[in-house]
Order: structure tokens, then sequence, then C-alpha cells
């Protein structure tokens, strides 16, 4: 156990190394010039190389590199150089917001997929399932950045019954949230019915039923936790387009979340807020698979007691 | 015996596919009482399972459905119960036991947690009540440590715990009726004679009825009070056990006994089957279902349909030479029916001339590494000092238990695997130094044929391409059309028609795909083949095919067999010479006809014992071994088999016994034979 996190600590380590660099390194490469947007397209030359030499950016890469991990290792993420406030601020303000957008997504995803899933499952080939999955690919066909309007359009607009964007109270989550969470919650679906099904083929659920327990408690004991292990996999390797949509969400609901802070920033050339977001979210990577890791050996002993010993 | 527990009467259950419905089982009537064990015996795919499952209403598909029929428990008429209703009744009053304890276990709970489920369920109990009521059916089982066992999880016990497991599940509601099914196939025979002998017990102390599902004739001879035997859906024979082995009637249980390998039917083509199980087709038949394969069969079974017919006390027989009305055709009746193979004159042993193969200490051992450097912090002894030879055309049993390592020996001897130490003498050439072509050429003269004939073949490749691409490889035969004419000659070899190469496996019977891999490894002319478990995985009478295969090929090419098996009644039919393995050695090595007879060594007693025997006039005590397996990676000191030797000594632990060769030839290491 304590020599899996150590392991987890060590890749999250690389994670940051690699990340910063590539990143770095991409940033530099791209066009645009911070300076220049900062000053205007009319300033003078004078002025602009004044300015680049205040921020740093008249040194070669390579220092810039080198004093850029400097900072890291001191946990000193730098300022922003649009706002010229401490990046570390910038982002405690930005977490919770993505924090909770992520959440509420997840969960508006599992009350829908699961229940779905599992009756897709136990009712398989029944209207029931076959209009379960064509929710479900409907929902995994529209992207995010075009289901968004649609609800702002019909509950915001038409309705009224909500606010178009923003972050103020509870009922500015909801939009976002369905927005993140039915694209979610359409593939996961999927997977609980498919891992679902496998196992209500196996032998030890024959077992089960041959006990004399009810339909319910077979499917939900048994068969459901065992389902689960294959589930959480994919979850964890799908972490990719669920961090995209989030951050298509947030853009769509003007949601001050990281998302919306990293594309402000690439829009702004402000590159060590760029550095910043991309190494949150590339660490939220690591953190999320690591959590995966967890659960699923805490609901397989076979893993977890192979782990101790 | 007259308190009837269960009457079945015209079970009929079918699927229900595209082109119809298919009547799997079909009319299947039977009793059983208290107390008493009914054997359901047949061949793989005859019905038997799905006749349990439907007893148990849990069919395995949605297709499938019960047409017709009447399954009564103590008075319930359980096809007419509604579901709610039967599950009260499942897992209580009536019971089942599946065949693999391997994957009928919920890997996620313990087994503590799933038997408790089966006692609340019915049972009511709870908290202190409960703990003791799983702890006490553990013991009824024979777990040790029940108190700590009950806390693990199904992957940390094996088979045999696994299948004990499931039995004290079974008890949680004290079932009237018992339904086992295939209990100890996936077992080895020490466990299976373990398992065997607790149903037996549990079956006198509570006096449950036990319907046993199996195709495993020793198996029915050791426990059935009663036998009905099944074919293509339908019970063709009912009788007392008793009866049933000393006559069997319906000629296809006559052929069952004919077809089974004994030491008595040495160097003689067992009986086999013709054909295959007809179709259960939706159109139905017409006749005996048996009729194309029966070799009594006249012309009037094709046109009418046989009925079970009354046969003596207790006994019938769906089958017209036991009709009255038609009896006079075959003459007198069942004694008409002439027993299958006359016994040829026995062949002279050959003697050995020269060895083909000589291994010398032969060892093998697997790192177990651990942590991030991958330390290595042990050993696995897979195989630990072997010694074996075989002679030019000569068949050598290797025999023992599973995870012994056999199949290691094997691998290590093809250079799969190679060997830690230890020398692989094959005609005078050692090939634990051959590297590269030069073993890549010799590969030709050692082939293997596997236990699974499915897996071992690529399913998008022809057969005939799978048969010719050894040749290809090893440049055999490199002139296509001579290619082509030898990959004809080898189908033929082995029983199979020249068109069979230009299909796929998977549209051939289990044992058909055996002969294609018996081509593939006659293809290169070897002269040594490793057959793993060639015919574990097939059906009795398709075994006999096989085994008639193996023998003819060996008598026309001078083919050497290492035959790998735990089935002893092959070994004696088949091989010349046995050596018996236990956790990676060697114990006893000698003459079949000396081993298996008078077996010296304790292990080789218990093994010998433990195997269930058709004759009860030969059976003898089973002698119990406790507890499983050790783990090779941690074996016992000494001797390996002292934990589990009834006979052993103090010094057995302190060390490996010295290798004794006894009068006949053969070679023991026990204590109980110095070496002289
Ligand atoms: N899902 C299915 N669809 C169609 N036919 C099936 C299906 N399952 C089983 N069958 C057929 O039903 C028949 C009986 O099957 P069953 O499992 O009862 O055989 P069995 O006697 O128990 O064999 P084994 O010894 O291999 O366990 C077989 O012919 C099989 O091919
Ligand atoms: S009825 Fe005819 S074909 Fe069928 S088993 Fe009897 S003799 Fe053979
Ligand atoms: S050496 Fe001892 S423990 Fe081993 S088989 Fe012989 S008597 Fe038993
Ligand atoms: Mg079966």
């Amino acid at each position: 156990m304590l020599h899996f996190l150590a392991s987890r600590l060590l890749s999250a380590l690389l994670v940051i190394f690699g990340v910063s660099t590539v990143v770095f390194l991409l940033i530099h490469i791209v066009p645009g010039d911070p300076v220049e947007v900062m000053l205007g397209e009319a300033s003078q030359a004078a002025d602009r190389e004044a300015l680049r030499h205040a921020l740093g950016l008249d040194l070669p890469l390579w220092t810039q590199l080198m004093n850029y991990y400097g900072h890291l290792l001191q946990f000193d993420l730098g300022t922003s150089l649009q706002s010229k406030r401490p990046i570390g601020d910038m982002m405690l303000e930005a977490l919770p917001a993505t924090a909770q957008l992520a959440l509420a997504g997840m969960v508006v995803a599992m009350l829908v997929a699961f229940p779905l899933g599992i009756l897709a499952a136990v009712r398989k080939d029944t209207p029931l399932d076959s209009g379960a999955m064509a929710f479900s690919m409907l929902g995994i066909s529209i992207p995010h950045f075009w289901m968004g309007p649609l609800l702002i359009l019909f509950f915001s607009l038409w309705l009224g019954w909500l606010p178009v964007s923003g972050r103020d109270d509870w009922a500015s989550l909801v939009l976002p949230a369905l927005t993140l969470g039915t694209g979610l919650a359409a593939i996961l679906s999927r997977m609980v019915r498919a891992s679902l099904l496998e196992v209500l083929g196996e032998d030890f659920v024959r077992t089960a039923r041959a006990k004399g327990l009810s339909e319910s408690r077979v499917v939900l004991r048994h068969a459901l936790r065992n389902a689960l292990l294959p589930v959480i996999t994919v979850l964890g390797l799908q972490l990719g387009t669920l961090l995209g949509g989030a951050v298509i969400t947030e853009i769509v609901f003007s949601w001050p979340g990281v998302g919306q802070m990293t594309i402000d920033a690439i829009n702004r050339r402000d590159y060590p807020v760029v550095q910043a977001c991309v190494l949150l979210i590339s660490l939220s990577y690591v953190g999320i698979n690591t959590l995966t890791d967890l659960v699923y050996a805490w609901l397989d002993p076979r893993i977890r007691l192979a782990e101790d010993s | 015996m007259n308190d009837l527990v269960l009457k079945v009467e015209g079970l009929t259950t079918c699927f229900d596919t595209a082109s119809g419905s298919l009547y799997a089982v079909d009319g299947v009537g039977f009793e059983i009482c208290r107390g008493e064990t009914l054997a359901l015996l047949g061949e793989s795919g005859c019905g038997k399972s799905l006749t349990a499952f439907s007893l148990m209403r849990l069919l395995p598909t949605r297709q499938a459905r019960i047409a017709a029929g009447r399954v009564v428990l103590g008075g319930d008429d359980l096809l007419a119960l509604p579901e709610l209703r039967m599950r009260d009744i499942r897992g209580n009053r009536m019971a089942m036991i599946f065949q693999e304890p391997m994957t009928s276990l919920n890997p996620v709970m313990t087994v503590g947690e799933q038997i408790a489920e089966a006692v609340v369920r019915h049972g009511k109990l709870r908290g202190r009540a409960l703990a003791s009521r799983v702890i006490e059916l553990l013991d009824a089982v024979g777990i040790p440590d029940a108190a700590q066992r009950s806390n693990e999880y199904p992957h940390m016990l094996s088979g045999g715990m696994k299948q004990r497991i499931m039995i004290a599940m079974a008890l949680a509601g004290e079932p009237d009726l018992l339904i086992a099914d295939e209990p100890t196939t996936a077992l080895d025979v020490t466990i299976q004679a373990q398992v065997l002998e607790l149903m037996r017990d549990l079956q006198r102390s509570k006096g449950m009825a036990i319907l046993l599902i199996t195709h495993d004739l020793g198996v029915v001879a050791e426990m059935a009070d009663r036998v009905a035997v099944m074919y293509a859906g339908q019970i063709v024979e009912q009788a007392e056990s008793r009866d049933f082995f000393a006559s069997p009637c319906h000629p296809y249980s006559r052929k069952l006994f004919d077809s089974l390998p004994t030491i008595a039917k040495r160097h003689q083509p067992l009986a086999i089957i013709k054909g295959n199980v007809p179709p259960l087709t939706a159109a139905g038949y017409s006749g005996c279902r048996f009729a194309t394969r029966c070799d009594m069969a006249k012309a009037l079974c094709e046109g009418e349909i046989p009925q079970l017919q009354d046969a003596g006390p207790g006994r019938a027989v769906r089958c017209f030479a036991y009709d009255d009305r038609y009896r006079g055709q075959w003459g007198d009746g069942a004694s008409a029916i002439i027993p299958a193979a006359a016994a040829r004159p026995q062949q002279q042993e050959s003697g050995a001339d020269g060895g083909l193969l000589a291994v010398r200490d032969l060892k093998v051992y697997f790192k177990i590494q651990k942590g991030l450097f991958k330390r290595t912090v042990g050993h696995i002894k897979a195989v630990d000092g072997v010694s074996i030879s075989i002679g030019r055309g000569r068949t050598l049993a290797l025999v023992g238990e599973s995870g012994c390592g056999k199949t290691t020996v094997a691998k290590a001897i093809l250079q799969l695997q190679r060997p830690t130490s230890g020398s692989v003498l094959f005609n005078d050439v050692e090939l634990t130094t051959l590297g590269g072509e030069a073993l890549r050429r010799s590969r030709a003269d050692f082939q293997i044929i596997f236990q699974d004939p499915y897996s071992s073949m690529n399913p998008r490749m022809l057969v005939g391409d799978i048969i010719q691409e050894g040749m290809i490889a090893l440049g055999v035969e490199p002139d296509p059309k001579r290619r082509a004419l030898k990959v004809d000659e080898l189908l033929q070899q082995v029983g199979l028609p020249p068109e069979a190469k230009g299909r796929y496996p998977h549209e051939f019977s289990g044992g058909q795909r055996q002969r294609v891999c018996i081509a593939r490894a006659l293809a290169v002319n070897p002269k040594l083949i490793i057959c793993d478990e060639p015919t574990s995985a097939l059906d009795i009478s398709v075994q006999a095919q096989i085994l008639n295969l193996l023998q003819q090929l060996q008598r026309t090419t001078g083919v050497s067999y290492l035959f790998i098996t735990h089935n002893l009644s092959v070994v004696a039919y088949l091989a010349d010479e046995v050596a018996v393995m236990y956790l990676g050695r060697i114990v006893e090595q000698g003459r079949v006809s000396d081993v298996l007879t008078a077996p010296r060594h304790p292990y080789t007693q218990a093994l010998i014992s433990a195997i269930p025997v058709i004759d009860a006039g030969t059976r003898r005590e089973t002698i119990r071994l406790e507890g499983d397996l050790p783990s090779p990676a941690n074996p016992p000191t000494g001797c390996h088999f002292h934990v589990r030797c009834p006979q052993a000594r103090p010094e057995c632990s302190l060390q490996y016994p010295e290798a004794a060769i006894l009068e006949d030839g053969r070679m023991v290491r026990c204590v109980l034979y110095p070496r002289r």
C-alpha cells in the first residue's frame, strides 16, 4: 500500500517535470507575443523591450526554463503577466469552481447512469433496454458545446427558470452540471450495462440464484460489485475526455474555473498561467488515476490482499 | 427406502431458436427417495445439466423454456409454482452444487458472507447465532480453522476447499434434495475422493437424496444406488446400480463400457461408437435416436420411436430389443447382444531397444520477484531433479496431480522452457545446450499435442494449412505438390476425410480437432510426441477413438510417446512405463503392470486407491490424504510428501530419501525402501 503510494508520487513528479518542460517549449514555439498583447499593437519598440526585460522574457530560453524549475521547487508558480497577481491565489479561486462543477457533473452522471445501465442489463432486449441505449447514444453524440447552448435556450431563455451563465447561486450550477453530466452518463450507462451483462452470465450469479435469493439481491449485491471493476478501469481511461468536457462546459457557461482560466491565459499569451493550469490538469489526471486504482483495489480483494502481503 | 423426495415426469425443455424449437431435454422422468443417490450418466451435450437446471427452474438463457412435464418435490408441483414461491424452495428444500468451484463463488465476498447469506435467506438467524451456524457448516464439510477461513476470499482457497464451501452453502437450508452437477470433475483424484466421501457421509447423517450428474462411470459405481443413462435428451436406460454394472442393457450403455480403457484391454483396440450424437433438430425423430450409431439397429429402428420398456425389476430400457413385440427379431432379446470387441491375442510386450530420450536431474526453477527492482525473493521449484528415459517405440506415462510440474517437464524437454539445470539427451544430442538454428532443425523430431485442441490451433487457418505449417517451417517436404499429397495421407492416417483440409477448426468436434492436432504433429515425422492430457477434455467414446489412433500410429511409425495424464486407466491401457510425480519430483517409476497393480510408494498407493473403480470386486479402501498439495514455492523439507503421508516417520522430514531400485527394476524414493 505504502509502496503503491510512493510509486504514484514518483510518477506525479515525473509528470510535473515532463509536462512543464513540454508546455514551456510549446508556448514559446507557437507564434504570439505577450508583450504585444499587453501593450497593444501600436506600442513603441523601446517600451516593449523594457517590459520584456522587466519580465525576464529577453533571457535565453534555457535560463528561463531553469528559473522556472527553481521557482517550482519552492512551490512558487509565479505571477500572471496580465493581472500581476500571484498565480497560486488565482488557482485557489478557480479550483473550487471547477471541483464543484466536476463533482456535480459526476453526481448527475451516476444518478442517471447506474439506474439506466442496470435496468437496461436486467431487461435486456426489451423496449426499455433499447430506449435506454438510444438515449445514451444521443448523449454520446451531442457534444458539450452544442448541449450547453441547447439547455440555455430551453431553460433560461425560453422558460426563464435558470440563469444563462456565471456562478452565483445553486441555480446557476444546474445547467453546467447537466451539460457535463449527460455526456458522462451516456458513456457510463453503456459501460455499466455491458459489464453487468457479462457478469450476469457468470457461474457465481447462478450460485446466488440457486440459493433462492431475490433477483434484486442477485443483481445489486452479487453482480453489480463485480461489474464495477471493469467500469472503474474504463472510467480512469476516459478521464481525458472528461476533463476536456469540463473545459468546454466552463467556456460555454462562463464558469469561472480552471478551464476558463486556461483558455483566457492562452488567448493573452500569459505564459506562466498557461503553464500552471496545464500542470494542474495533468496532476489531477495522476491524482484521479491513483484514486481509481485505490477504489479498484478496495473493491477487489484479489488485488487488495496481494498488495498487503 | 420408500419416502419419495422427487418425482419427475415427462420433463421437456427446449430452446427456441430461429429455425424452430430444439428439444434438448425430451420427456425425462425419474424418482429419487430419501437417502438415495441417483446418478444421471451421459456424455457431454446430452442434456444432463439442462435437466438439473430445469428442476431448479434456473434455465441458462431466455431462449430456453420448460415445455412440458411435472416436477414434484415432496408434494409441491414445482413447475406450477409462482417464481416467488420457487425462491423459497431453491437453496432450502432443494440445493445445487456445480462443476466449476473456481468460478462458482463470488470473488469479492468472503466465503463466510456467502454461506451466511444462504443461512439468513432460509433460516432467519442473526448475529452470534448466525456466525456460529456458519462455523458449524464449515466444520461439517471438514474445513480446518473454520473461524478464520470464513473471513477469507475464494481466491485464497484451493479447488477442493471451494467445492466444500459450495457444499456448506447447499447444506445451509438442510435440503431434502441435493443436485450435484459434475461436482468433482474439475478436481484431482485424491481431492475427488475426499469430496465424494464427504457427500456420502453427509447423506448418511442427514438422509438427503442426491441427484448426481456425471460422465464418469467410476464415480457412478462408487456413489450411486440407481443409474439413469441419458442420450440425446432422453433417458435410455434406468437400473439399480448393481444390475447396471453387472450387465448394462441398452446398446449405448454397453458401448460406454466397452470404450473404457483398462489394463485388461491392453494392445487391443477399444470399442468405439461410430458417428456423432445426432443433432436435436426441430423436426424431431422418426425412429430411435441411437439408430445411426447402433451396431444392432434393424429396419424398424429407423421407422418407429422406441419407448422405455420394463426389463426386469427396477429396470427400464429404451430399445426395441427389449420390447416383447419385436424381441424376436434380435433372437433371444438381451442375450443376443454380442460382446463388442472379441478379445484378440495379446501382443508381445516389445522390449526396449536403445534409449531415445534420457533426461537427467532436470530442474526448472521460476524466480519469485517482488518490489520495484524485481528482487528475487525465492524460487518456485516447479521441477526439482527429474530423471526419466524413453525407448524407441515406447510409451512413458507421467502422472501426478495438477500443479505437480508435469507440463513444465514437457516444456523443458522441448526446450520451450530452458531448464535451470540438468541434461536432456535426445537421440544422443544434448538439447539443453543446443541453440538457434540447430535447435530449430531438431524440433521436427519432437512434437507436442495439447489438452485443448481448439485453443492450440489458429481459428482463422484452414486445417490443411495448419497441418502444412510445420512442414514448411522445418523444410520437411519442400515440394508443394508432394506436400499436398502428404496432407491427404496424414488426414487419412488420423481418420479424417480429405475434404477436411478445406475447412476451419471450429467446424469440427472436439475429437476431430484432436485428430487434426495429431496429424499436425505427425506431419514432420517426429520420433517423440509429448501428449499433454490429450483426452481429458473428451468424452469416453471419443477418448477411445483417440487412444486407438495413438496406439495404431505407434505400431506403424514406431513413434515414442511421453504421455502426461492424471487418468490412471488410460495409463494402464496405453503406457509401457509410468513415472509418478509429486511436487516436482518423481517418487516412483517402473513398468505399468508392476506399479499400478502393486504400488510401493505411499503416495502412489494413495493415488491409486483414490480412483473410483467400476468393478466392485476389486474395490479397495481409499487411503485418505489430508489436505492439499503444498506450494512448490515453499515445499516441505525432506520427503515432500511427509506432511500428508499416512506412513510418515520422524526421519522423513530430515532429508530427501535416496532412490532405491527394487527387485522388479522399479525406482522408489521413500525411507520405507532403503537403498541397498
Ligand atoms: N444457449 C443454448 N442455445 C441452444 N442450445 C443449447 C444452449 N445451451 C445448451 N444447448 C444445447 O442443449 C443440449 C444439452 O446441454 P447440457 O448443458 O444440458 O448438456 P450436458 O449433458 O450437461 O453436457 P456436459 O457434460 O458437457 O456438461 C446440448 O445439445 C447443447 O448443445
Ligand atoms: S432401438 Fe434399435 S437402434 Fe435403438 S438402441 Fe435399440 S437396437 Fe439400437
Ligand atoms: S519417505 Fe516417509 S513421508 Fe515420504 S513417502 Fe516415504 S514414508 Fe512417507
Ligand atoms: Mg453439464
